[in-house]
């Protein structure tokens, strides 16, 4: 394990030094460097601090452990590996990812999981312990967001979640009352099969950040999944 | 209420003394316009499902078939025009928004039609390009604004990464999905052989294509369809889509009838499902995230492949590349509004952008009097027909031109403009393996050699006439073009004299 600090280091030649190394990287004293672990698939990285926007861009099977909050962009169209954030993250976490899982301890803002993708067994997913913003899962093509509003005073989701939705499966900790969910989606409580498939998830989750996954899944959750994956089939006539 | 009835566009006219039954048009016709009656011993058809791609006329042994425009219309109305009235009887019965493919066929201003190249007479010499060298290619990228040199005076090599070009001409993105595994492997195959570049589009690579890589530029839009980390390996150069001549400001809807197969597992989504390319990237609202989209494909790439920003041609193009020159980007693309399309909705398509030759021009000027042109290349599409169109393009400030509709019908396109049902009889905008295979990537990938081959010696010939060796050297040489019959507006904008000046 490298041990890296990253105080007085520009983004290019952090990046450049991570991209180099031949093992592991310990960086500490991050403060908003950019792009750290952009397609990353060799070696894994434990951030103490706060990395910036775009961390674990198209990460491509690295784990990415953060011990502070991260901004903007996590995980930006990843492949597979996984990012662990002791805190809270930015807006537009997961965007277009296609493999991998995400697990945040605290609150993520704006746009999380949007155009999430999946193929066959190829399954990504994000789990947000706290609450989620505006326009969660917007666009949502496939894959798992999981949000558990756990020590949050907010609403577990923000305003306007699903819209676009025509893949994937959303599970929410909560009975959703007061959500206003769009007319394209179904919105039902959650099932024991659901609570069965999301399970491995939230052992993942409470292993990481120490909660008791029984005590978590005794709960009321609710399962938003679209009702089409054909949206404007009906939208257009030929010309 | 009315009966809903709009008479076919086409007809079929079928010689009887010629046609021999057999059935060859009926087999080709994916539409199923012709039908064998078995009791008459003819052949019938039903011309409202003919969308006159000629696929018929075309393959007819005995030439006893012609698809010709129907004489039977509504009364004339300069206002009212029969296509316009019957767009509003196909909504008045669907309710639905008006689809439609390639690019814009209205009657609108083609700039490069108003334009007239120089060549030299007596004061200077004309090159005869069959005896002399001339000079063909580009190098598209970032130049360093000076040579740097070490403390014992080497040069150091301070030049960002370049795409080398052996002619100033690529293929446009098309993406797999809306063109068929066999056209890209034409376009690849022929991008090899000419030292060009063809580009994905935003439905990701199909493995079979990676070997092309170097011949590659590989496209990230919003829907971040088959994006990963090889993928941006794989290519030349990577290009992020923010907008489309032919669709400006709105995203794109592959149907999910499309989504089959390889398609499905190249876009990484479940077969059957839309794929969906939202209008905005919804990490970008600014040049400050386009360019954090920048780095963060650098970063991912180690800076070794250029980044091309590709945007449509809108109203306020020369102060949007400004910005995209400043985020980072290696080269701009600009689509104008006459650009192709699998498909788009037709009030977006024939209204909403402006011609390339006028933002071309805009935004060369721009970069310029910012200096900052040396920032990027320029690369311009939007319906690029000719070696002329691109010879004016270069002059107006273009690095290299990007094509597509040129590209298609080179393969066999007869531009009926129904890419959207997925019905090609050509094999090119289909998905369905039958129709796939009518298109050969060997005579294919050979059509495409073939044309750019012809463009290239064009291109030599007027370069040559205007006593020009070398496509560098007419960069922005708008001193070579004049107009004819532009109004002073114009001719400003373009920044070029009229003719006779």
């Amino acid at each position: 394990m490298i041990k890296l600090n990253a105080s007085n280091l520009n983004f290019d030649t952090l990046n450049e030094t991570v991209r180099k190394a031949k093992e592991d990287i310990e960086i500490s004293d991050c403060l908003g460097q950019r792009f750290i672990g952009a397609g990353l698939s060799d070696k894994n990285l434990t951030i103490k601090g706060t990395p910036g926007n775009a961390l674990g861009a198209y990460l491509n099977g690295s784990t990415i452990s953060v011990f502070g909050n991260a901004q903007d962009a996590v995980g930006d169209t990843m492949n597979d590996g996984k990012i662990i954030v002791n805190g809270n993250i930015g807006d537009c976490a997961g965007y277009a990812m296609r493999g991998g899982r995400i697990f945040v301890k605290g609150n993520a803002g704006y746009r999380a999981g949007i155009h999430m993708k999946a193929y066959k067994d190829k399954i990504p997913a994000l789990v947000i312990g706290g609450s989620a913003g505006s326009f969660l899962g917007e666009y949502q093509a496939g894959g798992v967001i999981i949000v558990l509003g756990l020590n949050s005073d907010k609403n577990i989701v923000g305003n306007f979640p699903c819209t676009g939705m025509h893949g994937g499966k959303m599970i929410l900790r909560s009975n959703c009352k007061g959500v206003i969910f769009p007319q394209n989606v179904r919105v039902s409580p959650a099932e024991k099969e659901d609570l069965e498939e999301i399970f491995s998830y939230i052992k993942e989750f409470c292993d990481h950040f120490g909660f008791d996954a029984n005590e978590i899944l005794n709960a009321e959750f609710t399962v938003i999944t679209p009702d089409s994956n054909n949206p404007y089939k009906q939208m257009y006539v030929g010309n | 209420m009315s009966i809903n009835y709009i008479y076919p566009e086409f007809e079929v006219v079928r010689n009887p003394n010629r046609c021999i039954c057999c059935r060859v048009c009926e087999r080709q016709c994916a539409n199923e316009v012709h039908r064998f009656d078995a009791d008459g011993k003819v052949m019938l058809s039903d011309e409202s499902k003919c969308v006159n791609c000629q696929r018929c006329v075309s393959l007819c042994p005995t030439r006893a078939l012609k698809i010709i425009k129907s004489d039977c219309v509504l009364r004339e109305n300069a206002n009212w025009q029969n296509q316009t009235i019957k767009e509003i009887y196909k909504q008045a019965e669907s309710g639905g928004v008006l689809l439609s493919s390639m690019g814009n066929p209205n009657p609108l201003p083609v700039y490069f039609d108003k334009i007239l190249i120089n060549a030299s007479q007596v004061t200077n010499p004309s090159i005869d390009p069959l005896r002399e060298p001339m000079e063909t290619k580009v190098f598209l990228g970032k130049k360093p604004n000076k040579i740097e040199r070490d403390k014992d005076g080497n040069f150091i090599n301070n030049l960002p990464p370049q795409i080398e070009l052996s002619m100033p001409v690529m293929f446009s993105a098309m993406s797999y999905g809306s063109i068929s595994y066999n056209a890209h492997k034409s376009l690849a195959l022929a991008a090899q052989k000419l030292g060009i570049l063809y580009n994905t589009g935003e439905g990701g690579l199909h493995e079979d294509f990676y070997v092309y890589g170097d011949n590659t530029i590989v496209q990230v839009a919003s829907g971040r369809f088959g994006v990963h980390e090889n993928y941006l390996q794989a290519g030349k150069a990577i290009e992020i889509k923010m907008g489309q001549g032919a669709k400006p400001g709105i995203g794109g809807h592959l149907p999910g009838t499309k989504i089959v197969g390889d398609v499905s597992k190249t876009r990484m989504i479940p077969e059957g499902s839309d794929a969906i390319s939202p209008a905005p990237h919804h990490d970008i609202y600014s040049i400050e995230d386009l360019r954090q989209l920048v780095y963060s494909l650098k970063e991912a790439t180690a800076y070794k492949k250029p980044v091309i920003v590709k945007v449509a041609a809108v109203h306020n193009i020369a102060a949007i590349a400004s910005g995209i020159a400043r985020s980072g980007a290696d080269v701009i693309a600009i689509d104008g509004f006459r650009g192709g399309t699998g498909a788009a909705p037709t009030r977006v398509r024939d209204n909403v952008g402006i011609p390339i030759e006028l933002a071309l021009a805009a935004v060369d000027k721009r970069l310029r009097d910012e200096g900052i042109r040396n920032n990027v290349s320029l690369v311009v599409g939007g319906s690029i027909r000719s070696a002329a169109d691109v010879v004016k393009s270069i002059a107006l400030g273009a690095d290299a031109c990007y094509i597509a509709t040129a590209a298609l019908l080179a393969l066999g396109c007869h531009l009926c403009r129904t890419c959207q049902t997925g019905k090609c009889n050509w094999g090119i905008a289909t998905q369905n393996p039958e129709l796939v295979k009518r298109l050969n990537p060997e005579i294919g990938s050979q059509r495409l050699i073939n044309l750019m081959t012809a463009w290239k010696h064009e291109i030599k010939e007027m370069m040559g006439g205007m006593g020009i060796n070398s496509i560098e050297t007419l960069r922005g040489n708008r001193l070579m073009l004049r107009g004819i019959g532009l109004n002073e507006k114009e001719l400003e904008i373009l920044g070029i004299s009229h003719a006779g000046q």
